[in-house]
């Protein structure tokens, strides 16, 4: 999940810098109406990825080589 | 006749008696530390006094490696051991096995002292605490996998921020391998970059089972660590020194994973939030385009153009007007001085003074004789009257 929560982090600044763009007004009206589409796409694929989520547990340890390997973590395991 | 001995075999004979005694054999003392010495070899010398006399002491270093606090001058401690001779120097003192601070738990010691030295170190500076990310995308847990402390972290990572990836470095969190074990997981995690946030704690228990996050190894290896740590260990109101030295320290394990990340609560509401901010900025804009747009459109140019049209006709008439007045005056006045140069001309012409009664004389040649001296008697000469010429002959020259 760590590319979504990439992708969360850069929609959400975008989200932000757009919505600063428009409350400042510094853009001609077309381009308002753009940076409004994509502000609203944005929020919906901020939304979907939080719905979508779940958390990805994973267990290192120290391979053959010192290298992490991971494999999923069984929480029952204990 | 008595026997006679050798210094050693007195010093002999009396360790014997020494360790003879069971009394001897197993004591706890307790006195001020003076003349403290800590030898190369890891021994530790030193006397224990009180207001009536000293005792001197040795701890090996076998038994001082258990020592949670660095033994200090001055400092009240209760030794345990037992007393014998050293037949070298004739001299008996106490091997000490145990060393501890009388009145407060060495525990208690052994941590201000440790936090004393790291203060000093610079190690708390809040200039040196690195920013938790706003949104961590992978973090590194560091605790024991068995404890409750994990399934807290997890139940409330997952609830507040699935989006994120937990990536487990199990450890144990007590006994005498949990420091190094805690120390080298977060270098591990530093060394191949595993996450971007390191959570490393456990659940509450006793000032010794927390100890571990209390060692100077992993005060270090948080301190060194480039990926910021929260620490989260025991119960509200323990603090421990890894809690200095983390960059956030956390009440508890659940906590930790609080602070760690955002949650998808919030989120969503800034979510519907800028959707809503969203559509009342567009709303807003398009609204004062429109009342720009009414503005322009109610300009007379476009709310009725023939007007516009007779507007400026009306203003080519008068600018006609105006040009056609500009002409005739300039007009005027040049026929006026006209006449003016002509009756200027006139008024200098040789007809004019004709009519006054004067009359030209010429020579035969044609040339307008000025002077008498001119002519000569016998001459014709011609003159020219306002009307008419005549010819005449010049009887006399008179000057």
């Amino acid at each position: 999940m760590t590319e979504q929560s990439q992708t969360f982090e850069h929609s959400m600044a975008r989200l932000e810098e757009i919505v600063a763009h428009l409350e400042k007004g510094d853009v001609p009206l077309e381009m308002s109406l753009s940076l409004f589409e994509e502000g609203t796409a944005l929020v919906s694929r901020c939304n979907k990825l939080l719905d979508e989520a779940e958390l990805k547990v994973l267990k290192l340890s120290k391979g053959p080589d010192g290298n992490p390997v991971e494999r999923e973590f069984d929480e029952n395991e204990g | 006749m008595k026997p006679i001995y050798e210094v050693s075999q007195i010093n002999e004979y009396l360790k014997c008696r020494f360790e003879e005694d069971p009394f001897l054999g197993d004591l706890m003392i307790k006195g001020e530390i003076s003349n403290y010495k800590l030898y190369p070899s890891g021994h530790h010398y030193f006397s224990l006094k009180d207001n009536g006399g000293t005792l001197r002491c040795v701890m090996f270093k076998g038994n001082a490696f258990r020592l949670h606090f660095r033994p200090e001058n001055g400092m009240k401690v209760i030794a345990a051991g037992r007393i014998t001779v050293f037949p070298r120097d004739g001299a008996y003192q106490l091997y000490c096995t145990q060393l501890v601070p009388d009145g407060i738990g060495d525990l208690h010691v052994a941590f201000e002292q440790l936090k004393a030295r790291l203060q000093a170190q610079g190690l708390f500076d809040p200039s040196r605490k690195k920013l938790i990310p706003s949104y961590p995308h992978t973090i590194a847990i560091i605790t024991s996998s068995a404890g409750a402390a994990l399934r807290d972290m997890l139940r409330i990572l997952r609830a507040r921020y699935p989006l994120a990836t937990v990536k487990l470095l199990p450890v144990r969190v007590q006994g005498v391998e949990a420091p190094a074990e805690i120390a080298g997981a977060i270098r591990y995690a530093n060394v191949h970059k595993v996450a971007d946030l390191i959570i490393t704690g456990r659940g509450g228990g006793s000032m010794e089972d927390l100890w571990a996050f209390n060692a100077e190894t992993v005060a270090y290896a948080i301190a060194a660590s480039e990926i910021p740590v929260i620490s989260a260990v025991g119960h509200e109101p323990d603090f421990t020194i890894a809690d200095f030295v983390a960059d956030l320290r956390a009440a508890t394990p659940s906590n930790g994973a609080e602070l760690a990340v955002p949650d998808q609560m919030e989120l969503r509401q800034k979510l519907t939030m800028a959707s809503g901010l969203l559509s009342a900025l567009i709303a807003k804009r398009i609204k004062q385009e429109k009342n720009r747009l009414t503005l322009i459109s109610r300009r007379r140019v476009l709310t009725d153009p023939m007007n516009y049209i007779e507007d400026r006709r009306l203003r080519l008439d008068y600018l006609q007007q105006k040009m056609s007045t500009a002409t005739e005056r300039s007009v005027g006045k040049g026929k006026q001085r006209f006449i003016f140069l002509t009756a200027k001309l006139d008024a200098m012409s040789p007809f004019k003074v004709l009519t006054r009664g004067y009359s030209l004389v010429k020579s035969h040649k044609g040339k307008l004789v000025r002077s008498a001296g001119e002519l000569t008697p016998n001459e014709e000469v011609s003159i020219t009257f306002r009307e008419g010429s005549a010819t005449a002959l010049i009887k006399e020259v008179s000057l």
